[in-house]
């Protein structure tokens, strides 16, 4: 595609994806009532935003989305480090990949959501089983797209900077490391929308803060519109956190052709 | 006769079966020198062992049996007079050209003045200086052959050991490389042990060409190129003594009998 029709592309696209929302939410407006769907069902757009004007200043909305974005934060930094970290072991270490992996296959495997009431057990009702099961969910994508990468490095690449006399540390540095940075970009983008659910799913098993709590708090009281609320705050978030990994890609990968990076956001 | 800088002793390799029982012999009792400011060649069928030879020079692996020496010195493990260069490019995508010409001399710690400046003057030798602040992916093929090259002689080296560097490259590219091979070769008084499979290359870029037989590799016969104008391989392209080279390496590799069925698999080489 020549840069034209690809720019041409672009506006076409970008027109077609505005005329969908404005058609979403004008159905969304008013399709409920079109179709005799009572309100407590599907609450019509009008509404949602009420309610998000009354949760913001009289249910803390502001306070629920605080506290979901620091445990996102907290489960995604420390899920990302700790799978980047155990991705460059055991690509290092094939002993140590055959020993482990049945174990890292079988906990993959576990739906770690599931470990949520049990995080709550041990820790009760607060951040912390929340950041934990974020930390479970976001460690795999990262330490498995790391440690395929440490372990297709070019072994002619490696084998040059052995020429050159380069230490075990220096190929560390100038080979893997950089090599890794494309597939742990996209092992990162799967962990920012992930963390997201591990968060919400401890928040609504248990705990009186966050949006999880305000979603089931909504169900308990019957109040759609709010649980609606809680559900686009969500996706807000999800959506700040995937945009930061894109934008940090882009930053970091910025030496390979523009549209390898970040496309098909 | 001139010092000998690269020196191969009885050099026999084997490896382990695929099917862990027995060993196969790559190349055995291998012995010959190059001496300085000489090219040589090494031509064979695929699988002789070339490559295999290559990595002792370059110290990455060790021989079964016999001994490789650079400069009088036995080869213990990859060392500072020795660079190679292979068929792929082996640029790094995140480094800029300039980058990826220092990324040698930056290994062995070259102080960054230093190695700047002769990443410079190499790239303004390779007329690429207006491409030092690009992106490996934004050159072409031929280009970034060249700055493979650039990398390999940053270092200076005392032995540039070449294994198919332009069998990648279109057939007309690949004559303007080994025409800026052999000028910098000459400029630059190195010694070099090139691995091809172009016979044509061979000749028109070496001092002597060594032809290497079929697994387990042995060197079955050295031809010196008596054409003028090392430096000129296009100009000893047309000598027509270079084709009586080429004929004479064709009968020697037996390439008019040989089938396809003799040749394994894969380069294990």
């Amino acid at each position: 595609m020549n840069d034209a029709a690809h720019s041409s592309a672009m506006r076409n696209g970008t027109l077609a994806s505005v005329a969908v929302l404005v058609v979403f939410l004008a159905a969304w407006q008013w399709g409920p009532g079109l179709l005799g769907v009572p309100t407590f069902i599907v609450p019509p757009l009008s509404m949602v935003a009420t309610e998000f004007v009354h949760a913001w200043r009289f249910d803390h909305l502001l306070l629920h989305t605080g506290v979901t974005v620091v445990e996102v934060l907290a489960g995604f930094v420390l899920g990302s480090l700790l799978g980047a970290f155990v991705g460059y072991l055991l690509g290092m270490s094939p002993t140590a990949e055959v020993a482990l992996s049945p174990y890292i296959l079988a906990l993959q495997i576990a739906p770690k959501v599931a470990f949520a009431p049990l995080f709550i057990l041990w820790m009760g009702f607060t951040v912390y089983p929340k950041i934990l099961v974020a930390i479970l969910i976001v460690f795999f994508p990262v330490m498995v797209n790391v440690l395929t990468a440490v372990r297709t490095v070019d072994p002619d690449l490696i084998n040059l900077a052995r020429a050159f006399k380069a230490t075990r540390t220096q190929i560390f540095w100038q080979i893997e490391f950089p090599t890794s940075m494309p597939p742990m970009f996209a092992g990162l983008r799967i962990g920012a929308t992930l963390a997201v659910v591990g968060v919400v799913v401890g928040e609504l098993v248990g705990g009186n803060v966050g949006l999880g709590y305000l979603l089931t708090f909504g169900e308990g009281q019957a109040n759609t519109p709010l649980v609606f609320v809680s559900i686009v705050m969500l996706t807000v978030v999800g959506g700040i956190a995937y945009l930061g990994v894109i934008l940090a890609e882009r930053r970091v990968l910025h030496y390979l052709p523009a549209r390898a990076v970040g496309g098909n956001i | 006769m001139s010092v000998i800088r690269l020196e191969y002793r009885n050099v026999t390799m084997r490896f382990p079966e695929a099917s862990g029982r027995g060993a196969l012999t790559a190349v055995r009792g291998v012995s010959f020198a190059v001496h300085d400011g000489e090219v040589v060649s090494l031509i064979g069928p695929s699988g002789c062992g070339k490559s295999t030879l290559l990595n002792i020079g370059s110290g990455l692996t060790a021989p079964s049996e016999g001994t490789a020496l650079v400069d009088g010195e036995r080869v213990e493990g990859p060392n500072a007079q020795v660079a190679f260069m292979l068929q792929k490019d082996l640029l790094l995508p995140w480094r800029t050209i300039v980058e990826n010409v220092m990324f040698g001399v930056e290994i062995q710690r070259v102080p960054l003045a230093e190695r700047r400046r002769r990443a410079q003057a190499l790239l303004a030798n390779f007329n690429l200086a207006e491409f030092s602040g690009h992106y490996p992916h934004q050159l072409s093929g031929g280009m970034r052959q060249r700055v493979a090259l650039a990398r390999t002689l940053a270092v200076d080296p005392h032995v540039l050991l070449l294994d198919e560097p332009f069998s990648a490259v279109d057939a007309q590219t690949r004559m303007v490389l080994q025409r800026d091979l052999a000028q910098t070769l000459k400029q630059a008084r190195k010694t070099a042990l090139l691995i091809t499979h172009d016979l044509a290359e061979a000749v028109t870029l070496s001092d002597r060409v060594l032809v290497m037989s079929r697994r387990p590799g042995t060197i079955i016969d050295e031809i010196a190129i008596d054409i003028p104008e090392r430096d000129n391989p296009i100009a000893r392209r047309r000598d027509p003594k270079a084709n009586e080279y080429v004929a004479r390496l064709m009968d020697r590799l037996d390439i008019a009998h040989a089938s396809l069925e003799q040749q394994p698999a894969g380069d294990a080489a």
